[in-house]
Parts: structure tokens; sequence; C-alpha cells
């Protein structure tokens, strides 16, 4: 078995061998052992998609949008421009790329980004969604086939702070843990930890 | 409080390449944390097969309750002429793992299989740290004579040398299948950086004792002795080290920060203590008479390296007077007179050595240091794109002063460029204006790129953000994650120009090795030197009553 020091370094010089600057390598080589660690096909992905732009390098993208359409993307450029930029489209709350090819790769980036924003992140295309979790770990459903060459839309939602659970589930939760606890007889009260003393002075 | 207000020292001044490369092993050094850390642990020698001649298989643990690291140790004859120290060699006389747990005999057979073939053999995450070593073949055929007749060895030849066996690469987090640092970072015992290697280093230095005691009984059974202990104690490990180590200390700037803050903090610390008693200043004054005798056992053919010794000889005759005449530990901050004086009147071989001997007895200020020493480096990977070009541009001037001045159109700053060989993946510098390759220049030309990034971003609006700029200028990507790990991190940057054509690579080389303990710096060009870990050190079976000063053991 590769380990991920391993599959960091080798996917970080293929990048600069494929055309990418060093900086964008690092950026690779930490995206690809990261998907690796988290169970989903880094290599395999990143190895297709360097074999299938040999002939012609992806375009950047310089600015995301909330809607992003064109030809064809490179769910690198755009992964690391969603982490640079994560902070300043936080208030579009939903970004949307058109033609995204590899859209695993894009997901490394948006891990990230979570961690950053501190905020889950919920990302969707072709069927399947993954919940980015703080860059702890991504949780994944209905997810068919770890390779999929493109995504024709991808959808991209940061979500709120919010609990996922009802306040019901929750109280009954407490109830329960309540039961952990002892009742204070009227004896223990009085000599409890700051008993005897005034506040008000 | 801090009377005196004694700050850290400047990292454009302590980050030069000249200064890091008269650093000395210390207190905070990881082989002498290691045995501090391991000194309660039980060793034992679990299993020793070799035959005749000493080739075969061995295995030493270190275990504390549940937790057992243990050596694995494959030895193996080897033609004279196939025996190279060079990272270009296949064939090693002893190759070692250290495996996480007891192996089993299954274990065994795999690494068997592997270990011995090193960079092209495989490992697992059950491993932790592979090696290999060659003898010292004088020495150590020396050795084997002497004690199969019945003597002890010349003690001459063996304090020439050091050791018995020198390594010529140690492998951990990663390499060839072996765990991931991930794995295990937990686990308190290791907190302290390069702690499994150091370990590894340490039992490889006990087979060697085993092993030709065991080839001098085998030779003459009735009339062998075994190698006297204080002899023993006396040798270390060779180490032989080239360039592969210096792009490390690049590559791992807040790794390189942490080390060095805590040295820094460390003389701060000490520098701010305003009254010594008369038992730290003994023990201080004991480490560094005793450590003088390492000091003339320290031999080399390098002119570059003797005439940093003879710097260090002076500046410590001088320092003798110092203290005799001008000194009195009755003073108020004796620590930092100290330092004061040797600032002024030092050269940085000697200024550094007292450095690391006024740490000696602090053991309250040091080891809580040694657990910072190590780095979780992804906290620092991603750049904060929202920041502002101004907040770029005022870090480069504060933290990259000197590269700022640079003229990278002169060819002597502009001569060299570092790639990875293609036949062992290893890390080598070659001449731009006469070599092949340029084009696949590795990104270690910090100062250089940093320069243009300069340049590049004092023509840009300065409210601007980095995540605008970046979308444009992803060439410097590299240069800038550093600049933000720089701000966080001062001493995360070496202060000199890696590209240029005075840059002496073993002063990279020597600033690691300090770190790791190593003594004896022997450079054998500017670009590889061999160098002696745990010589003095306690044998295994003395750990636990051993002393932290055992560095200063070595005889002369």
């Amino acid at each position: 078995m590769y380990s991920l020091s391993e599959i960091e370094t080798t996917s970080k010089r293929a990048s600069k061998a494929a055309g990418y600057s060093w900086g964008m390598a690092e950026e690779i080589g930490k995206a690809t052992s990261s998907l690796e660690l988290f169970g989903l096909q880094g290599v395999k992905n990143l190895n297709q998609y360097l074999n299938i732009i040999k002939e012609k390098h992806p375009e950047k993208i310089f600015k995301i949008e909330r809607v992003n359409k064109y030809d064809e993307l490179c769910p690198i450029y755009c992964g690391v421009a969603f982490l640079d930029q994560v902070q300043e489209i936080e208030p579009l709350r939903k970004i949307t790329f058109y033609n995204l090819s590899y859209p695993i790769l894009i997901l490394a980036f948006i891990s990230s980004a979570s961690a950053v924003l501190g905020k889950k992140i919920l990302v969707q295309f072709s069927n399947s969604s993954f919940l980015m979790n703080f860059n702890k770990s991504i949780f994944a459903m209905n997810l068919d086939s770890q390779v999929i060459a493109l995504a024709s839309e991808i959808s991209i939602e940061i979500l709120d702070n919010e609990d996922s659970f009802s306040n019901d589930e929750w109280q009954e939760l407490s109830k329960l843990s309540e039961k952990t606890f002892v009742e204070e007889s009227d004896s223990l009260k009085e000599k409890g930890a700051g008993a005897g003393l005034l506040d008000n002075d | 409080m801090n009377k005196l207000d004694i700050k850290h020292r400047d990292p454009n001044e302590i980050m030069k390449l000249s200064r890091l490369g008269s650093f000395h092993q210390s207190k905070l050094s990881f082989l002498r944390s290691f045995i501090r850390e391991f000194k309660n642990w039980d060793y034992k020698n679990n299993l020793f097969e070799l035959d005749l001649n000493g080739n075969g298989s061995a295995i030493y643990s270190f275990s504390r309750k549940d937790r057992v690291y243990s050596l694995v140790c494959f030895s193996q004859y080897i033609d004279p002429d196939e025996r190279s120290d060079r990272v270009i060699a296949n064939k090693w006389d002893a190759a070692f793992v250290l495996y996480d747990g007891i192996p089993s005999t299954k274990d065994i057979n795999r690494l068997r299989k592997n270990v011995p073939k090193q960079e092209l053999g495989r490992v697992s995450c059950s491993e932790l740290a592979l090696s290999r070593a060659n003898k010292s073949v004088r020495v150590f055929d020396h050795v084997v004579e002497a004690l199969s007749q019945g003597t002890q060895p010349d003690k001459k030849l063996l304090n020439k040398v050091g050791y018995l066996y020198r390594t010529t690469a140690v492998y951990g987090s990663g390499k060839f299948g072996l765990a991931d640092r991930f794995r295990i970072k937990d686990r308190k015992e290791i907190y302290g950086p390069f702690r499994l290697e150091m370990m590894l280093v340490y039992l490889v230095r006990q087979f060697t004792f085993d092993q030709v005691n065991h080839i001098a009984k085998s030779k003459n059974p009735k009339k062998a002795v075994e190698l006297d202990l204080d002899i023993a104690r006396n040798l270390g490990i060779g180490n032989s080290t080239g360039l592969g180590m210096a792009p490390f200390i690049i590559n791992h700037p807040t790794l390189l920060h942490n080390w060095i803050y805590s040295r820094e903090t460390a003389l701060k610390e000490i520098r701010s203590i305003e009254k010594v008693d008369q038992a730290a200043f003994n023990l201080f004054k004991y480490c560094l008479d005793k450590s003088k005798a390492m000091i003339e056992s320290w031999q080399t053919e390098s002119q570059f390296q003797n005439h940093k010794i003879n710097l260090l000889n002076q500046g410590l005759v001088q320092f003798d007077q110092f203290l005799e005449k001008k000194f009195s530990i009755k003073d108020k901050y004796p620590w930092n007179n100290i330092y004061i004086w040797a600032s002024n009147n030092l050269q940085d071989e000697a200024l550094e050595y007292i450095v690391s001997m006024v740490m000696e007895p602090y053991d309250d200020i040091i080891n809580p240091l040694i657990n910072n020493m190590s780095s979780d480096e992804e906290k620092y990977f991603t750049i904060p794109g929202h920041k502002k070009i101004s907040d770029l541009r005022s870090i480069l001037e504060k933290n990259y002063k000197s590269f700022l001045e640079i003229d990278f159109n002169e060819k002597i700053n502009n001569t060299n460029f570092w790639f990875i060989s293609k036949n062992k993946a290893e890390p080598r510098i070659a001449n731009r204006y006469e070599d092949f390759g340029g084009d696949l220049e590795q990104p270690l030309a910090i100062a250089r790129d940093i320069k243009q990034l300069y340049e590049k971003i004092i023509l840009e609006e300065q409210t601007s953000s980095i995540s605008n700029f970046l979308s444009k200028n992803d060439e410097f990507r590299h240069v800038i994650r550093r600049a933000f790990i720089a701000e966080k991190c001062p001493y995360s940057e070496i202060q000199d120009n890696t590209i240029g054509d005075s840059l002496v690579p073993i002063d990279m080389l020597r600033l690691k090795l300090s770190f790791f303990g190593a003594v004896k710096f022997d450079p054998r060009s500017d670009k590889w030197l061999r160098i002696n870990m745990y010589q003095g050190a306690p044998l295994s079976h003395e750990m636990k009553t051993s002393h932290d000063t055992w560095i200063y053991n070595v005889a002369s």
C-alpha cells in the first residue's frame, strides 16, 4: 500500500510535469492525498485527468460567480479558485459550475474551504451528494461511480451552522441524560461550594 | 517580569546559512531527547541469529506497557567492490527496519525480502523507519581481529574513526510505504521530531557491538574476549549525508521554524535569569570543560572545517579567560553577561557553541520546548486569499529584506539550480550555465522567486486581494504560501540565496544534523559530510541509570 506521503509527492510532481505551476502542484498533491484519506479515488481521477489534458492545458477560471458556465472547466483551477476566494463568495451561498471535468477532484478543495469558513458545504452532481465537514470528513451519498469524466452541472451550497435535529429530539435526549444526576439534599446544598457567602458583597 | 526585556534574536541575523552552519548539538537535540524519553523503557534483544561471519537476523526492542518498538536487522556478505556510501549503492552490509510492535515470523520473512533492497523494496504501514549501514571495514576488521586474539582494539584507531558502522540513509514518515506520521503522531513518547529515526540509529549501534563480539567469538571461541564496555561506549554510529538532506529544511518551513524558535526561546529564557545558583553554573562549567575532549578528537581533512574548529578552540580559550577575569556569578543576569560578551568577541562557531552550553543546567526550560519541535504543517498550508496585496508587501519587506537587495541578473547570484536526479529520485544541485536540466528546476530558489514576486506586487493595486492576484499569477503561489507562513513563523526561512555561487550546501546539512545531535562534522566536499551520532551514549543496558550529560563523556 502506498503511503499518503508518497501519494502527495508523486501527485505533486506529476501535476508539475503536466503543466501546472509548482504552487498549484503543491495544492494538487495535498488534495489527492486528502481524497485518498477520505476514501475517495484521488489517484485514479488525477491520473485520468492529467492524461486527458496532455494535449491541451485547461483554461484558468479567474473569478468565481454564482453561475459559472464554460464549455469545459478544470476541477483543479476551479477548486483552488474556490478555496482562495471562499470568504469573498460566501454571501453567494449557492454556486453552480457547468461542464466540470473529473468533479471528484474538486471535492478536496471544497473540503478545505469548509474548514476555512467553519461551515459545512453540500456538493451535488450526477445524482450524488457530498457533505463536507470542516475538512474532517466527507460524507458521500448515492455515489455510484468514483470516476466521473464530466459533471454537466455541479452545485455547491454553503450551509448555515444549524442543528441536524429538532428541539423535541434534543429535549428527549437531555431528559434521558439527566438520569445520571443525583438529587442534592438540603443539607448538602448548605455545605456546597459558595454556601454561606453573600454574593452581593 | 523580564526586567531586561530580552528578545528572541533577529531571524535576519540567525537564519543566515553561515550562522546556521555553525550550530552545535544541545540539550534540545533529538538523540538526547530520545534517550531522556526512552530511558525507563525496557530494552531487550529478542532474536540473534547470525552465522559465524555475522550474517543473519537480529531483533532488538523497547517496550513499556502495551507498546513495543522492534528493530529488525538483516546483515549480509557484500563484495568489497560493492560497498559504497553513496545513495546510488544497492547493497549494504546491513539493513534495518523499525517495526511497530512485535513482528511475527511472517512479518520477518516479508521484511527479509524487502528491507535489504531498501528503495527498491516495499514496506508497510506497520513499519516506522528504514535504514542501511556499511561497516567501517578497517576499524571493524581490526576490532574482530583484536577481540578474537583476546585483546582489546587500538583505542587510538577507534577514537580516530569513532564508530564500527556508518548509516547511509535513514528514512521515515511514509517513505517506501512506511507508516505516515498521522498514524502515530498522537503517541506522547514520539512527540519530539525524528524520535523513531533516533531510536533506530541507537539500536543499530547496539547491533554493531553484538555483531563484532559474535564474529570474534566465532572466529576463536576459546581465546576471544568481548569489547570493553568503556571502549564500546566511546563508539557511536557514523553517518554519511549528502545533498538529499538540504532541501528538506526548505521544504518544511514550519518545522524549521519550530526547531530554531525553540532554541531561541531557550536562549532568551536563560539570558533572562536574574540570579544563577552555583550548582547550575557548575554543571555548565563541567559540560564545557568535558566537551573540550570532544573537540580535541574532532578530526577532519576539510580545510573549511579545520578553520572553523580553530576558531572554536581560540574562542573557547578567550572565553575561559573571560570567565576567570571578568565574570562573576554574583552579578545580575550572569547568562546574559556571558551571551553579550560572546556575541561581541567571538565568531559564530564559538558563539553558538556557548549558546548550546548554557542550556545544560535547565531541564525545566528545555523539556517543555521539546514537544513544540514537531510541526502540524497542514495548519499553515492554506493561503489566506482574503488578505490584501499590501499585507503581502509588508511581510516581504519585513521578513525578506536581504532577498530584495539581491540582483538576480548577476550571474553569480543565479548560478545554480536544484533538481531531482532520475537515478535515485534524490535532490541535486547543478550549474545553470554549464549543465542540462535547468528547465526542470525545483522550487527551491526562494530568494529569487520572492524578489520576482516583490517586483510584481509593488506595481499592483495595494488594496486588491491575494486571491485576485493569484488568479492571474499562479506561478507565484508557492512563494506566496511561504510568505504567509513566514509572517507567523519568522524562523521558517533561510535568509540566504540558495542558488548563488557562494552557497555552501553543507551548511544546510550541518544545521539539520546539529538538531539531530550529531557531532564531529567532517565535510568531504562542499556537498557531503560524515558525522557521528551517539558517541559516549549509555549502552542499551545502561540507559535507565544514564545521565543526560553523556554526550560529554567522549574520550580524547
